[in-house]
Parts: C-alpha cells; structure tokens; sequence
C-alpha cells in the first residue's frame, strides 16, 4: 500500500473456487465439525438446500484477497462481516466465490475496504469491512 | 435461552500454543498464498518471529471460548439450533506462531426475539505475557425448541 488511494478504487480481486475437498480441508484446520459442511443427508435434514460452506471460511478467505495488496497482515486493524446468505457447495461443480475489495472511507489514520463477496448473483457477506492501517 | 447470562465473564481457556505447521495448515484452508503465512524469512523480513497466522485464526482460541458458553449446563442454549450471524475481529497484532494465547469470554447482550435470540459475545485473545493480541466478537442467533 504504497500508492495514494482514492475512494472507490479496487484494490484488489480475485475469484476462488470452493470445492467439498476444501470443505473438508477448513474443518480440519479449523476444528469445525459441524456435518451440515460435509453430508448431504444432515444438510437435508435439518432444511438446508445442500451442503454448506462454512461462514467463517468465506469470511477467511475473503480478507486473504488483501493480503497482498497490504504487503503486511499486522496493517489489518478490525474485520468484520455479517453472514446474510450460505453458499451451497455442488458435490460436483463446487461453488465460485467472487471478492472484490474496494475503498469505502480514507481518514488520517486508516482505511475502510468493503469486500463484496459473491456468489453467482448472489452476495454472501453483508457489511464485510476492513479497517486497515494506512502504510 | 437463559437472559441471566449477559454479564458473565468465563474463566480464561487454557493456553493455546500457535504451531507453525498449524498456520500453515490454516492458511492453506483459507487460501492465504501470501509467503507472509508460510515462510519465515518472508515473516521476519516484515519483523515477525515467525509466520503470521491468517486474520480470522484467532475463531481458533474464540471458538474455545464458545464451547464453555455452549456447555454451560443452564445456558439454554443447543448446538444444532446455533447460527453465526456476525463476527468481527478487533487486532491489537496478528497471530505469529508461537504465540501462546489464552482467551476470556463475556457475554455482552441478549437480544430475544420471536422465539430465538440473538446472543453477542465477546473473547478478548491475550498473548503469555498478558497483553492484548484480538478481539473477537461474534453474534450467535440461537433458536429455541423446533429447528
């Protein structure tokens, strides 16, 4: 984050593909048991569309998309997201995430990024903003 | 869901020691490809001891925290009925591994509503030396009876 930035500048981007391979991965790293991100039967059974990823692996992978643009993680003051909509996870064509961060507010000290994160047409994360330390 | 529960602050977790193959193993999971989490001498050249941890590690030691809520015998609360509705981070440092973090859960507000709750917690994460590493916030909407 050398350069000026401006409000309204994308400052980074990317698209990640979820596969339930990387479900199973998360839960692993993460200690996250929970079945409804690995079976499709308790996915079913408890009214879900399918199988879903895991909110704090979209919001995880969300921030990531920053991470080289900071150069350094420590510049990250506060994250914080809502989940508004679950991301089904296809056994066999996963699920395409989309993240696009751009400059919401620029103060003296730090900058807010809003991370829209998508799937298909539909955004997952709601309020999705970092507050980042300016270089 | 129990009301009495807001104000109550938990006993620290036991000290969670952060292994450098663990955040690398995290980082993998999240697809954090920055050197930064897997190579020390990219961490040192940016000052750290060793590998930085990805942002949202620390849900590792919060996570630890909400198993004490859950479990508490008159919370009310049941696992299956939980949903993550928010979550925020408020970072003093990152996560470095090495780190031997312990975590101290207050439940801040309990907001009932149409037969559910949305529960606010916060795990305030402290490095061995007492210090403040994260913040950890999150807002759990917890239903009662029926799915």
């Amino acid at each position: 984050m050398t350069s000026v930035i401006t409000v309204g500048e994308i400052v980074a981007e990317r698209t990640v593909h979820l596969t339930r391979e990387s479900l199973v991965r998360y839960a692993g790293a993460s200690g996250d048991f929970n079945p409804i991100h690995y079976r499709d039967d308790v996915a079913a059974s408890v009214g879900l569309p399918g199988v879903l990823a895991h909110g704090m692996l979209t919001m995880g992978l969300a921030v990531e998309t920053l991470v080289p643009w900071l150069g350094d993680s420590g510049r990250i003051l506060e994250y914080g997201v809502r989940f508004t909509r679950p991301v089904v996870v296809d056994p066999e064509t996963g699920a395409e995430l989309r993240i696009v961060a751009t400059v919401g507010a620029i103060d003296d000290e730090a900058a807010r990024i809003d991370l829209t994160v998508t799937h298909g047409e539909t955004t997952v994360l709601g309020k999705a903003q970092v507050r980042v330390r300016l270089a | 869901m129990n009301p009495e529960l807001v104000g109550r602050v938990f006993p620290p977790t036991a000290p969670y020691l952060v292994g450098r193959e663990k955040v690398r193993e995290f980082a993998r999971a999240v697809f954090a490809d920055d050197p930064q989490h897997v190579d020390p001498a990219a961490a040192q050249a940016l000052g750290y001891a060793d590998v930085v941890a990805p942002p949202t590690f620390a849900m590792v030691v919060q996570d630890q925290t909400l198993q004490q809520l859950l479990g508490e015998p008159d919370s009310g609360i049941i696992l299956q009925n939980v949903l993550h509705a928010e979550q925020r981070f408020r970072y003093t440092r990152p996560i470095v591994a090495g780190d031997e973090l312990t975590g101290t859960l207050s439940v801040i507000a309990i907001r009932e509503m149409r037969g559910s709750a949305m529960v606010t917690s916060e795990a305030e994460i402290t490095d061995a030396a007492g210090a403040h590493v994260v913040t950890a916030t999150s807002v759990l909407l917890v239903g009662e009876g029926e799915k």
